[in-house]
């Protein structure tokens, strides 16, 4: 019994020994991929750091200066403005509209990208990049060619009474054009990855295709939507490009907040521009916030351990 | 539940994933699909279980037609071969899953459910884990959870794929044993395909060797062993010397030397003999069909592993009991105790 002791004890030793000179060596190794003298490394990050600050952080605070720069009442006063108020309205319908609709074409096209093979297929994956390679001015002139009284559908459109340009349903198409490809973008990779074997599972076990759907498929993906509905969102409340060549800048009615925001300046009316420009600079913070939040449930959802 | 499988082809693209396959497994069985990567074997499983259809063909459950049916309706438990239990769910989510899908008019109150899948938590001896998530289980763990959920359904028929093939040595060893004694239990027809011999030879009742899509010997562990149907079975199964001879005249030869082999009922022309290796006798200089010089001696468990090379030119391995004097540089006579050999 003794002796037996006696050995363990001997042979943790030289193991515990072992394992701390490893240890010494691998911070050695990491110490020799540092090449850059010390001085180097921290004028490196002060570059960084300093450029970040300048383009980033203080145009940012700018905004928020300006817009307080005659005292929180004249702020809130801006916001309470009609023409105002109907701008963040009219950008919460659009994106709304939007949204909606992208979830739901979003997640058929990753669906049949990530889970069946037909012809075609890298053809449609281009095609969902279309939006984000093409200016979104193009995009907007594209629906005025369609829609416009001088476009394809413009007389028939005329005659029957039906307002789309210079109107909520085409600044509503508009961006949901420019914004297609977020949540589609967000759960191809996701879906691929997860493959097509819990639907089989599911399928096999005497599910319906709803069921399968709702009970397998979409918990899977759920942190992977939000994702994607989120960046999404962001993209659609902030789009400008877009949206202003089909809204016709009709005060009131067909400025969202980014058209309403240059408009403002333009007319030298700063603390009313930038009062508006904080909202979006706020759901720009909001969403980075919410992005960081999701990306971390994102990781913990995929299991190193499944592959 | 007996299958009936008739003239089943598949084909991928131009590859035949099945190329006529015929097959009948009786009422209770627990039958190996056993063949290399690409034999087909995943995909015969796969259409029996209605996730795959075939190009042409039949297939018949109690002699009714099966294809005419979806996966859903086919009640056949499936077990995937990286489980495919359901990440979002806890154990005891994944094992009712079954249950709570049924259409209403079926479906089992609450209470029942619970029993249930109390009961099968019990039968794959998890029951503690009833709480836990996929993700915090061990292979063996999550092997056993995938079975109890394919079992909740109470299916007609039990597929396997690959079912220990991602689990390490210990563990696979340890569910073979249990999963026999499972189906001793529970007795519901069984199919699980796998590449590994040794897995089949143990567990089965029946074992089915493919290869290229084709079906190439059915029969008990001991037959497909014993007796192989053709040159690939005697290749695939057991450790196996394979040498390139010729047949002539009733000689069969090794490059220019005549071997002291009986070839009667053989076909001329160019063969390969097969002999396991532990059936290759070791003797004197002279006193055996071959000779050869041992090369490499190593000491493998129960026998001693010796790499001869064959005056002919050809180097092969040979298993010798331990007791056996062999030493590097000695050369050796060797006897088949039994060999075959396939012609082509």
């Amino acid at each position: 019994m003794t002796m037996q002791m006696a050995d363990s004890v001997s042979l943790a030793a030289p193991d515990a020994e072992a394992r701390a000179k490893a240890r010494a060596h691998a911070e050695a190794a990491r110490d020799n991929l540092r090449t850059e003298p010390r001085p180097v490394r921290i004028i490196i990050i002060a570059l960084a750091m300093i450029f970040l600050s300048i383009f980033v952080v203080l145009p940012l605070v700018v905004v928020f200066a300006q817009a307080f720069s005659k005292g929180i009442l004249a702020y809130f006063a801006a916001l309470a403005e009609p023409e105002a108020l109907a701008a963040i309205k009219l950008t919460l319908i659009v994106a709304a509209i939007s949204v909606g609709l992208n979830l739901v074409f979003g997640l058929v096209a990753a669906w049949a990208i990530a889970k069946f093979d037909f012809p075609g297929k890298i053809f449609l994956i281009t095609l969902i990049d279309l939006p984000f390679s093409v200016s979104p001015v193009i995009s907007g002139l594209v629906f005025v060619l369609l829609f416009g009284a001088q476009g394809y559908f413009g007389s028939w459109l005329r005659d029957h009474d039906i307002q789309i340009l210079f109107a909520v349903p085409g600044i509503a198409l508009a961006t949901t054009f420019v914004t297609f490809p977020f949540v589609a973008r967000a759960l191809i990779p996701l879906m691929q990855e997860q493959g097509t074997q819990e639907e089989e599972a599911a399928i096999s076990l005497g599910a319906s295709g709803l069921q399968t759907f709702f009970r397998v498929t979409l918990p899977n993906i759920k942190w992977g939507v939000l994702y994607g509905v989120l960046l999404c969102n962001a993209r659609a409340m902030g789009e400008f490009g877009a949206v202003s060549v089909v809204s016709g800048h009709i005060r009131g009615e067909t400025n969202t907040m980014p058209l309403l925001v240059e408009i403002l300046y333009n007319e030298y009316q700063f603390v009313a521009a930038f009062a508006i420009a904080s909202l979006l600079a706020m759901l720009a913070l909001i969403t980075l916030i919410a992005k960081t939040v999701l990306e971390r449930h994102l990781h913990e959802g995929q299991d190193p351990s499944d592959h | 539940m007996t299958i009936e499988v008739r003239n089943l082809v598949k084909t991928f693209g131009s590859f035949k994933a099945l190329d006529g396959v015929d097959l009948k497994v009786n009422d209770g069985e627990l039958l190996a699909l056993l063949g290399p990567s690409g034999s087909g074997k995943t995909t015969l499983l796969r259409i029996i279980a209605g996730l795959d259809w075939p190009d042409s063909g039949e297939l018949l459950f109690n002699g009714e037609d099966a294809l005419a049916q979806g996966a859903r309706e086919r009640h056949v438990g499936f077990v995937f071969q990286h489980y495919a239990l359901f990440r979002h769910m806890t154990v005891f989510e994944n094992v009712a899953f079954g249950l709570r899908v049924q259409p209403r008019a079926i479906r089992k109150d609450e209470a029942t459910i619970r029993a249930r899948v109390k009961e099968l938590l019990d039968l794959v001896q998890l029951d503690w884990l009833s709480g836990r998530y996929p993700s915090q289980l061990s292979g063996g763990q999550r092997q056993r959870i995938a079975l109890a959920r394919a079992l909740a359904i109470e299916p007609r028929i039990l597929l396997l794929d690959e079912p220990f093939g991602a689990l390490d040595a210990k563990v696979r060893k340890e569910l073979r044993r249990w999963l026999r004694s499972l189906h001793h239990e529970i007795h519901v027809t069984s199919i699980f395909v796998t590449h590994d011999q040794e897995e089949a030879l143990e567990v089965a009742n029946r074992v089915v060797v493919m290869d290229k899509g084709r079906i190439e010997q059915i029969g008990s562990p001991d037959d497909v062993y014993e007796s192989p149907a053709s040159a690939f079975v005697h290749g695939f199964i057991g450790e196996s010397i394979e040498l390139p001879v010729q047949v002539e005249g009733g000689i069969v030869r090794l490059g220019d030397r005549p071997l002291a082999l009986a070839a009667d009922g053989l076909a001329p022309g160019a063969s390969r003999l097969f002999v396991r290796r532990h059936d290759m006798l070791v003797g004197p200089p002279g006193s055996g069909a071959f000779e050869g010089a041992v090369q490499h001696v190593r000491n493998f468990g129960p026998v001693q592993r010796a790499e001869v090379a064959l005056s002919g030119g050809k180097t092969i391995e040979i298993d010798a009991p331990r007791d056996k004097e062999l030493r590097a540089g000695d050369t050796i006579g060797l006897e088949p105790r039994r060999y075959r050999i396939f012609a082509g």
